[in-house]
């Protein structure tokens, strides 16, 4: 689920409020806040709509694991599923690029 | 320009505007639905609980469609296909939706939708990359002037004592009440996932299919929730494909057969059967070692959300072997849901029309799921044929709507039938439904007994939810869900203990085969006191 919104990163924009199917963030003024991060449905959408990648959703579905922002930071995961999608700074792409197609064939 | 809607009455505590169409949902098949309308000629509202784009299962996914282009093959490629679906089908319907699947398909290439090209140049068309599809579908519904109202779930239907004429609800982000008058209302609202931690979960509680019961529409398929996917253990992940290329182990290390003795290889499609069974008995590991370097690098690529979740973790899917289970996916991946009488998408209460997992998707794909394919062709046209019909029904109703005075359909979770208790909580009914319709060795296998029992239990709950289910303000939305919820399960619950036999994903391991008394479609009427009758006869041909 949603664990972090890095205050470094964070540009203020509140898109991250308003795309979230799962409604966890709150606006703030400033930095938002998770407020309902039990709603998470850990869809990872936020974090390719983030423009400056200053969102991590953890793997654990279940429950908050607890991970610091230093250490997604270290692990160069902030922005990480946008990379492999093709997305950048929240705008859409790569998608003429996906490969289904041929796993589709050798299934 | 595109008409739009108009504003009843402004107030600063309640949103009133008055529309021809309003779409529930935020999905592909309310984008489609809508589109449809306002092309058609509607003003169109689309409210959804959540963001039209990322709302839905369909968004953070990646979904192959059932891609079938014209040509005298489509009769064969359906026949086929229908073989597999429990003959509970219709191979009329099946063959509309390809076709009108493909037409829009089409339609999002001219409009310019970046899909992939295969090595001779030609666009490929037969996959959607969710996150891009369904922005790409947020600008077309924008761009046909509808009016979209995102965090702004619906919680009743209205009607005018002849016909539905819009519904009320609440948003969630500014804390005030809404109200659409309209003449035609499409639920686009989804499946119901149970609230299981899936893909896009959180917003499919089955909302539309108590709001279309309130109305007096039926339900069918309900039984057909035994659809379980593949997901790293923990993770939100149930996308099967990868799993296709694995290896299945215990505890113990000792690997999980086949039906033939195998070690097993492949575990989507009737494979999830034997990792069912494993899971039942202790922990499941798999590893993808069956994918070749070539596909390592396609799934990796081409299905970038399956490998989040073992890259934050630091496994190596191809060659750790990392803890698995089964993600229980309700009428997600099942097929119940309201049932269609027309091919307008009409659900014979005059002025409601259901798309997509919000309908029932029995007549298209049986008593086997369909899965992301045959789902994602099935929003593509049902979406398409609702949002026509809506519309048309919005014309030809013209000024007769709103004569008579508007009364709220909504009960359970908003107007108890007896004083509301605080002991009987969204999340507790929500807690104990999942208790009875998620477990593999009650859901996935069933039995007789399991399921009286089962049955017991929610109509317990359900009457403490009829009776004594309330919540004020945003309270509203989670106590709304909760009677969704309940009302799915129970209603899910009885057609699977009606239905005497096994047949697709309804495995009875009281009665193994099917039972040729039983290749009709179960359909389900009202609410409190509902009943369930065999549907034999074939729909109708044509548009009421």
């Amino acid at each position: 689920m949603i664990e972090i919104v890095s205050a470094t990163r964070c540009v203020e924009c509140d898109i991250c409020v308003k795309v979230c199917p799962a409604n966890v963030f709150d606006a703030t003024g400033g930095v938002p806040v998770v407020a309902r991060q039990e709603d998470c449905q850990t869809c990872f959408l936020c974090e390719i709509y983030c423009p400056t990648d200053a969102l991590y959703v953890a793997e654990v579905a279940e429950g908050p694991t607890g991970i610091s922002e230093a250490e997604v930071e270290a692990r160069h995961l902030f922005g990480g599923y946008a990379r492999a999608l093709g997305w950048r700074r929240g705008k859409a792409g790569g998608s003429q690029f996906d490969p289904t197609h041929r796993i589709r064939v050798a299934q | 320009m595109p008409k739009t809607a108009r504003a009843v009455r402004s107030a600063p505590e309640r949103l009133h505007l008055a529309a021809d169409v309003l779409v529930l949902g935020g999905g592909p098949s309310a984008a489609w639905a809508a589109v449809a309308a306002a092309e058609n000629g509607a003003t169109v509202v689309l409210a959804d609980k959540g963001y039209l784009g990322t709302s839905g299962a369909t968004a953070p996914s990646n979904t192959g469609t059932w891609c079938v282009p014209p040509g005298d093959n489509r009769h064969a490629v359906v026949e086929r296909r229908w073989q597999r679906t429990g003959e509970l089908a219709d191979q009329r319907w099946m063959l509309r939706c390809v076709d009108t699947a493909y037409r829009n398909l089409l339609q999002l290439s001219e409009w310019g939708y970046p899909f992939p090209s295969e090595d001779d140049g030609r666009l490929y068309i037969a996959n959607l990359r969710g996150p891009d599809y369904m922005r790409f579908m947020r600008r077309r519904v924008l761009l046909a002037g509808v009016t979209v109202l995102d965090h702004h779930p619906a919680l009743e239907l209205l009607s005018d004592g002849d016909a539905i004429v819009g519904a009320a609800g609440v948003g969630r982000q500014v804390e005030r009440d809404w109200r659409v008058d309209a003449r035609a209302v499409v639920l686009a609202t989804g499946g119901c996932a149970f609230r299981e931690r899936i893909l896009g979960s959180t917003g499919l509680t089955g909302d539309g299919y108590l709001m279309a019961a309130e109305a007096g529409a039926s339900l069918s398929g309900m039984e057909f929730t035994g659809k379980y996917t593949l997901a790293p253990h923990g993770s939100s992940l149930n996308k099967g494909l990868p799993f296709r290329w694995a290896s299945f182990h215990r505890e113990d290390g000792s690997p999980i057969l086949g039906p033939t003795g195998e070690p097993l290889r492949n575990g989507i499609g009737d494979r999830e059967e034997e990792v069912a069974r494993a899971l039942i008995e202790g922990p499941v590991y798999a590893r993808l070692d069956q994918a070749e370097p070539a596909l390592q690098g396609w799934l990796r690529q081409g299905q970038p959300n399956c490998f989040v979740p073992y890259d934050r973790a630091g496994i190596d899917p191809f060659n750790d072997l990392f803890r698995i289970t089964l993600r229980a996916e309700g009428t997600v991946r099942g097929t119940g849901g309201i049932d269609i009488v027309s091919d307008d998408c009409a659900t014979g209460v005059p002025g409601l029309y259901a798309a997509g997992d919000a309908a029932s998707r029995e007549i298209m794909t049986g008593a086997v799921s369909g899965g992301g394919a045959v789902n994602s062709s099935w929003a593509l046209a049902s979406g398409w044929w609702a949002g026509k019909g809506a519309s048309t029904h919005a014309r030809r109703r013209g000024g007769k709507a709103f004569r008579s005075e508007v009364q709220p359909l909504g009960q359970a979770g908003l107007r108890p039938a007896a004083s509301p208790r605080a002991d009987v909580s969204a999340g507790e009914v929500i807690e104990a439904v999942r208790n009875e319709v998620t477990p593999l060795d009650k859901n996935f296998f069933r039995s007789d007994t399991g399921l009286e029992k089962s049955g017991e239990r929610l109509e317990t709950l359900w009457r403490d939810v009829r009776d004594h289910l309330q919540g004020e303000g945003l309270e509203r939305i989670r106590t709304r869900e909760a009677a969704s919820i309940a009302a799915a399960g129970r209603w899910s619950i009885a057609a699977a203990r009606y239905r005497n036999e096994s047949r697709g994903m309804h495995r009875r391991t009281d009665l193994p085969g099917k039972n040729p008394a039983f290749a009709h479609r179960l359909v389900i009427t009202g609410v409190d006191d509902f009943r369930i009758a065999g549907a034999p006869e074939r729909l109708a041909e044509l548009a009421s």
